[in-house]
């Protein structure tokens, strides 16, 4: 196949355009600096929510700790630029292997536990992995890093978001990703096709790991501030919310389901009191009327099978 | 060796405690499967239940202990019947969401109810220590309290799983849901008893803890429902004994690493034995092991 068959071009002319654009609005003063951060917030949960997806979505492997290689990233970034003095694409590139790296250690012990004995485990490092950013006198503790310097601009974000999708989606249409996808699939079938499943589990699970990292570094070099708090188990909920919500298995759905949550969660913001009460009211109306998701194909195994909550014990 | 005992005793304190939660995680998820990540939140609101009877009615300790229990039984199968039986045939995913969905929504809910600021709960317990072998390690009335009452429930609970006709027809469902149905045991039923049964435990542990500790906030329930849920799958999730053991080691352990200099690692303390045992035995320390088929 062609490389710059139509089909890619006009992909290729749509993204550099909607680049094109976006900045020209940024520079006029269009697009102002209370909007940008929605946006750049969007940018980070669209990274966050279609890495997850690789994970959760297209190999089955049900993760609750994905906000811990976000929090890695961003403590790798802000070392680097605020400590080290170094350049952002150092910062994002220490980010990425940083958390690349903590997804391989934790990926090889933990992925051997399938289902939601996998959650809890992935759950637990999470949790530990907070415990020590809160203890640690270097990175600030629990008073946090400061003074970040703030390199995530239009640029920086866009072209991270597109590659990460990008790369993905390119991923998931490869050898290797049709492996991951028949894990998510049914994994013993696989294992009996001659998939090696623990290679390509710990291969999705870093590779999910290596973006969240990245979106870890932009979140760190914009907000000036990193706090280990902020990456706790709501936050992995809320990435994986993005990625059910939008549907399992779809990067489009991903994209869709973050850019509409985040636009809700800013509607939500006018009423403080009720906003958490309101949320999961939404929650819970999309997980009863909805719970395949915006894009969810209902050919995927996870959905066609009923009654998988009762279903015996190992099941995803 | 006097801190030890002292120690020893606010261990099981606290340990009994994380089991009575863990009790209701662990029937819940032996007979549909899900995590009930609400459950941590009606201990929250069984600890308010408790602080409104006893500061605003003036109820007796046990009194109260009853009424909140009751209260919780109720709180739990309309949470069931509102939100988990229309997922019951969902994804576990799209349940587990769920359950995230109604834990929000109970912390919320209720912080804009009674605000977010921490209540001092009455003193309702006489405040005698007495000194154990002679030595200054004391025993708080409060601690005795504590242990004898969830010993007795948990005793109830034995009695109710083996030797009732509900207990037979819940373990009858953890086994084998068709064949139970098969058998002409009421599911929904069955499944209303089991959430009855782990609220009010729940409950229970929340006017404990309120009397214990004496401060309730809305977010209580978050670190010590994730801590009983940890203790659960230590032990084996699904297996009521495995909760009880679990919740004393967990108990224990968080003690023992607290009082030797450790008290801002206990959390993850926790964490780490989790994962080491589900790294050595992925169904808990006395979970069955079940064979996969094809």
């Amino acid at each position: 196949m062609k490389l710059f068959n139509k089909k890619n071009t006009l992909s290729m002319l749509a993204v550099l355009g909607v680049y094109a654009i976006a900045g020209l609005l940024i520079n006029t003063g269009f697009i102002d600096s209370y909007i940008f951060l929605n946006i750049v917030l969007i940018g980070i949960n669209i990274i966050l929510a279609v890495s997850l997806n690789l994970i959760t979505g297209f190999t089955g492997q049900f993760s609750l700790g994905h906000a811990a290689f976000m929090s890695i990233g961003a403590y790798a970034a802000g070392i680097l630029t605020a400590k080290l003095d170094q350049p952002f694409w150092v910062g994002i590139a220490g980010a990425a292997l940083f958390a690349a790296f903590a997804g391989i250690v934790i990926g090889i012990p933990t992925l051997r536990l399938k289902g939601d004995y996998l959650a809890i485990a992935t759950l637990g490092f999470a949790e530990i992995v907070k415990i020590i950013g809160l203890n640690t006198e270097y990175i600030g503790g629990a008073t946090g890093l400061n003074d970040i310097p703030r390199y995530t601009t239009w640029t920086w974000l866009y072209f991270c978001v597109a590659a990460t999708v990008l790369l993905i989606s390119n991923f998931i249409k490869s050898y290797k990703g049709r492996a991951c996808i028949a894990i998510g699939e049914d994994e013993i079938a696989a294992e009996a096709m001659g998939v090696n499943t623990t290679y390509y589990k710990v291969l999705a699970f870093t590779l999910g790991a290596f973006f969240a990292g990245i979106a870890g570094a932009l979140y760190a070099n914009y907000f000036y501030f990193l706090k280990p708090d902020s990456f706790g188990f709501m936050k992995s909920i809320d990435i994986l919310v993005i990625v059910v919500f939008g549907g399992m298995g779809s990067i489009k759905g991903s994209i869709i389901g973050a850019i509409l949550l985040s636009v809700i969660s800013l509607f939500l913001q006018g009423i403080p009191e009720l906003r958490m009460v309101v949320y999961s009211l939404i929650l819970f109306l999309i997980m009863v009327y909805r719970p395949q998701g915006i894009m969810g194909k209902s050919s995927l195994k996870f959905f066609r099978k009923r009654g998988v909550l009762y279903a015996n014990h190992q099941g995803k | 060796m006097e801190q030890l005992t002292q120690q020893f005793v606010n261990g099981v304190s606290l340990g009994s405690i994380y089991a009575l939660i863990a009790l209701g995680y662990t029937m819940v998820y032996g007979i549909i499967k899900l995590i009930n990540f609400a459950h941590g939140d009606i201990y929250m609101i069984g600890a308010y239940i408790g602080f409104a009877l006893t500061s605003f009615l003036h109820v007796g300790f046990f009194p109260a202990l009853i009424i909140s229990m009751l209260l919780c039984a109720l709180l739990g199968v309309l949470i069931e019947k509102v939100a988990y039986k229309p997922v019951r045939n969902s994804t576990r995913i799209a349940a587990l969401i769920t359950a995230i969905s109604v834990s929000l929504f109970l912390e919320y809910g209720m912080m804009y109810f009674v605000k977010a600021e921490t209540r001092t709960f009455p003193e309702l317990l006489p405040n005698k220590q007495i000194s154990i072998l002679n030595t200054s390690a004391v025993l708080d009335i409060k601690n005795i309290y504590i242990i004898f009452v969830t010993i007795s429930l948990m005793l109830v609970l034995q009695y109710t799983i083996y030797k009732t006709k509900v207990g037979k027809s819940m373990r009858a469902v953890s086994l084998d849901r068709d064949a139970a149905q098969l058998m002409g045991i009421d599911m929904n039923k069955t499944i209303s008893y089991t959430f009855a049964i782990g609220s009010a435990l729940a409950g229970a542990a929340g006017v404990l803890v309120g009397t214990y500790y004496n401060s309730i906030n809305p977010l209580m329930g978050v670190v010590p429902g994730l801590k009983a849920f940890v203790a659960a799958v230590i032990g084996g999730i699904g297996v009521i004994p495995g909760a009880v053991l679990g919740g004393f080691f967990l108990g224990m352990t968080e003690t023992m690493v607290s009082a030797f200099g450790g008290s801002l690692y206990k959390d993850a303390v926790a964490f780490a034995i989790l994962i080491l045992v589900l790294l050595a035995k992925p169904n808990g320390l006395l979970g069955r092991n079940i064979k996969e088929k094809v």
